[in-house]
């Protein structure tokens, strides 16, 4: 709108409509959620390090507490624990921070528009998603305590389990409402709003990224709504959806009509969960892209073909849903099938791996902040991706499945992978959104120390899973065979603490930069997509005037031209 | 300060030839398209698996159901004309065909209302089994479908006037893409039908 006013603090901050305030409330509750979600697991790790031991320096305080007496974890708080460690980590860390925060900001800038197709949708995702995480928190207080049926709340367990459940539910309710309005916001953003001269093929490789993963939360999310409708239905209304008859519970017979089917909800849940992990990685791709393009100098490697190839993996990522569910009996055709398309899967994610790996060929390699992580990104999410072929095939899984393997491997992909792919796109448009570099020495020491700690997390969990110890136990050691690789509980537990003293450097950092960094320039990373091209801070409505596109995205390096970078808008 | 302006409101894009709204409901529609496609399915995967499954005219009020049908493909086609006379424009007219549809979709929703009565009072719940669960959970969210675009199109006809009087342009592909969902929601009670009331 051309007429302007000054907004009030409430309207400018709060209830703003502006993508770039969206987008860092996205990004700082997304981080908080992170930071709540991981001190979860802390709590957790001094379980499964000393079994059975008090909390230390906190245990005086928790005599009273009946939830956990003299300070020591019962079962029934870890599996809480446990169980909202993952959700609040993969709905309300992750993909808030990745799509909500870095989509929200980055997207509209990178395309040359003034701001997302529908401002007050998107101020509507945002809030929906907060009500979703307060109810999410809200469970925490309730006398039961939150859901405890893990992340992925199988039934007949969750139909039964306590009022948490029912918050889990609600709350899931809101953040797929979130994710819908947000995604819908995304696509008609990116088709309609691009300035002139960006055509598809001349679109920052983070925007595609953008646009592949708002189709998975699209088309993927509303099955995990009807099958959150339906266990609320059978846990609110008493339907037996999901209850098979002659359950058993305790030695007394259910009283419901029974005839439901459990394995509804793995199929269900898992139609939405696999692309949701492909919501959860194909961001952090983008972002990598785009630190690692800028940082070697050079164009990027397989432009169309990595563009092709995350077509594909979108494509792909709904038909690989059941290799979740080999252990539920589904039968061997099912079964090759589903193996044969998580093969077929795998091949696009390394092309889009090789081809960044192909970049660096040649490159003169600035070895900034942000590249640091980047380049960490690179073997960690191969690391992830590669222990993931033999959870794929039905063979190996079914040795594997259900122990710390699984948990070692989708953590490599998410936490060393895409949260390191975050954090470069922290360090990385920190200057943009703020106007000010972040401070090198913290921030080194912060990603040296951070990945040390992340591998000595999970490395040892792939030896774990091969002894056969299994995953979401209060007791680590109460099967015999456990015992023998107790001794790298303690080594892992102290690598998390080690891990969660290390943000702290990154907190003081953020904050600190804020007021003291270096002040930066429109584009101190010389980089070429549009985002560069806006005053610092972006202002309302982003671009001076309308920019028009003249190039690809990635001309860095071209020979006979005066600088080694030239910026989409120049002509 | 900028005067930057966000583009295609009112005009449709040159390429893909919708304005942003409309594109926005067509991709809300695919959305929806995949939540009735998951509430199919499980039903189709409950009734595969219950080789006691009733058949749906034996149990539930096909008359009544069929004289529904009507009533929302009536109501569709008095949405298209409340565009159409906004198209003509008959500002006029249009309130009076939305005026219908609103009535037509409470109607819908009164007749839902004695169908639900009657099944609670003869005592048969959501809970009573899983042919009653599926019955009450699809036709009812397919209810709180026909409850929001009844609130959509009642918020366009209370507040039409002024967004009419400024930009006709605009309001009218609002009412466009408000008679898209309706005739989504329209459309959805056309597979209900014959699949939970007639098989």
């Amino acid at each position: 709108m051309s007429e302007h006013h000054e907004l009030g603090f409430i309207r400018k901050y709060v209830f703003s409509v502006d993508h770039k305030v969206i987008g860092i409330q996205y990004a700082i509750t997304g981080l908080l959620f992170l930071l709540f979600g991981f001190c979860l697991m802390m709590i957790m790790r001094w379980q499964l390090a000393y079994p059975g031991e008090a909390l230390p320096l906190v245990a005086s305080w928790l005599e009273h507490s009946n939830k956990m007496p003299g300070g020591v974890m019962g079962p029934d708080l870890y599996n809480a624990f446990g169980a909202m460690h993952g959700t609040i980590m993969v709905f309300l860390g992750v993909v808030p921070l990745a799509v909500g925060g870095f989509g929200n900001y980055l997207v509209p800038l990178q395309i040359g528009a003034p701001d997302m197709a529908f401002p007050k949708l998107n101020a509507a995702s945002y809030w929906s998603y907060f009500v979703g995480g307060v109810i999410m928190l809200g469970s925490f207080f309730l006398p039961e305590g939150p859901a405890q049926s893990g992340w992925t709340s199988y039934p007949p367990l969750s139909n039964l389990a306590g009022t948490g459940q029912t918050f889990w539910l609600v709350g899931m309710i809101y953040l797929v409402a979130s994710s819908l309005l947000g995604s819908v916001n995304f696509l008609v953003t990116i088709i309609q709003l691009r300035a002139k001269g960006l055509s598809f093929f001349r679109m920052p490789f983070f925007v595609w990224a953008q646009f592949v993963t708002a189709f998975l939360l699209l088309l993927a999310f509303p099955p995990l709504q009807a099958a959150a409708v339906f266990q609320l239905m059978d846990r609110v209304v008493g339907t037996s959806f999901f209850l098979p008859s002659g359950l058993v519970v305790g030695g007394t017979p259910l009283a419901v009509a029974g005839g439901g089917n459990p394995i509804l909800w793995q199929h269900l849940f898992w139609f939405l969960a696999h692309p949701e992990v492909y919501v959860l990685i194909l961001p952090a791709i983008g972002l990598v892209t785009e630190v690692i393009v800028n940082n070697t100098r050079k164009p990027l490697y397989g432009y169309k073909t990595m563009v092709y190839s995350l077509l594909f993996l979108g494509f792909m990522s709904f038909v690989v849903w059941a290799h979740h569910m080999f252990m539920t009996g589904m039968g061997t055709t099912m079964s090759n099938f589903f193996q044969a398309t998580t093969m077929i899967i795998s091949i696009p994610s390394v092309i889009l791996l090789s081809c960044l790996i192909i970049t660096l060929w040649g490159g003169s390699i600035r070895y900034t902040l942000p590249m640091h992580f980047a380049l960490a990104f690179l073997p960690m999410f191969a690391i992830g991706g590669l222990t993931g072929l033999p959870l794929g095939l039905a063979a190996a899984d079914i040795y594997l499945h259900d122990t710390y393997y699984v948990i070692g491997h989708f953590h490599y992909v998410v936490a060393p992978g895409t949260l390191f792919a975050l954090f470069a796109g922290i360090y990385h448009w920190y200057p943009k959104a703020t106007g000010r570099m972040m401070n090198q020495v913290l921030g080194k020491l912060h990603f040296w120390i951070s990945f040390l700690a992340i591998n000595g997390i999970f490395m040892p969990m792939f030896i774990q899973g091969f002894a056969g110890v299994s995953r979401r136990l209060a007791i680590p050691n109460f099967y015999a065979h456990s015992e023998a690789v107790q001794g790298t509980n303690v080594f892992m537990s102290i690598s998390a603490w080690i891990l969660g003293a290390a943000q702290l450097l990154f907190i003081i950092n953020f904050f600190m930069s804020m007021k003291t960094g270096k002040k930066a320039t429109d584009n101190p990373w010389d980089a070429t997509t549009l985002e560069w091209a806006t005053p610092t801070p972006p202002p309302h409505g982003n671009f001076l005037q309308e920019p028009v596109v003249h190039r690809g995205p990635y001309e860095y390096s071209v020979p006979g031209k005066a600088t080694d970078y030239i910026p989409q808008q120049v002509s | 300060m900028s005067t930057a302006v966000i583009h295609y409101i009112d005009q449709p894009h040159p390429v893909t030839g919708v304005t942003n709204s409309k594109l926005g409901v067509w991709l809300f529609i695919a959305s929806e398209v995949m939540l009735f496609g998951a509430l199919f399915s499980s039903y189709i995967v409950l009734r595969i698996g219950d080789p006691a499954w009733p058949h749906g005219w034996t149990i539930l009020n096909v008359p009544l159901a069929t004289l529904n049908t009507m009533i929302l493909i009536t109501s569709s086609v008095t949405m298209v004309m409340s565009w159409a006379s906004l198209m003509m424009n008959r500002f006029d007219r249009f309130r009076l065909y939305m005026i219908l549809t609103i009535l037509l979709g409470l109607g819908f929703m009164v007749v839902k209302g004695f169908e639900y009565a009657h099944k609670f009072e003869h005592g048969h719940f959501p809970r009573t089994d899983n042919f009653y669960g599926i019955y009450f959970t699809l036709t009812g969210l397919h209810g709180l479908h026909v409850l929001g675009g009844i609130l959509v199109n009642f918020y366009f006809l209370v507040t039409g006037k002024s967004l009419w009087t400024k930009s006709p342009k605009m309001f009218a592909g609002r009412i466009e893409a408000a008679g898209l969902y309706w005739h989504f929601v329209d459309l959805v009670w056309i597979f209900l039908f014959p699949s939970i009331y007639l098989l």
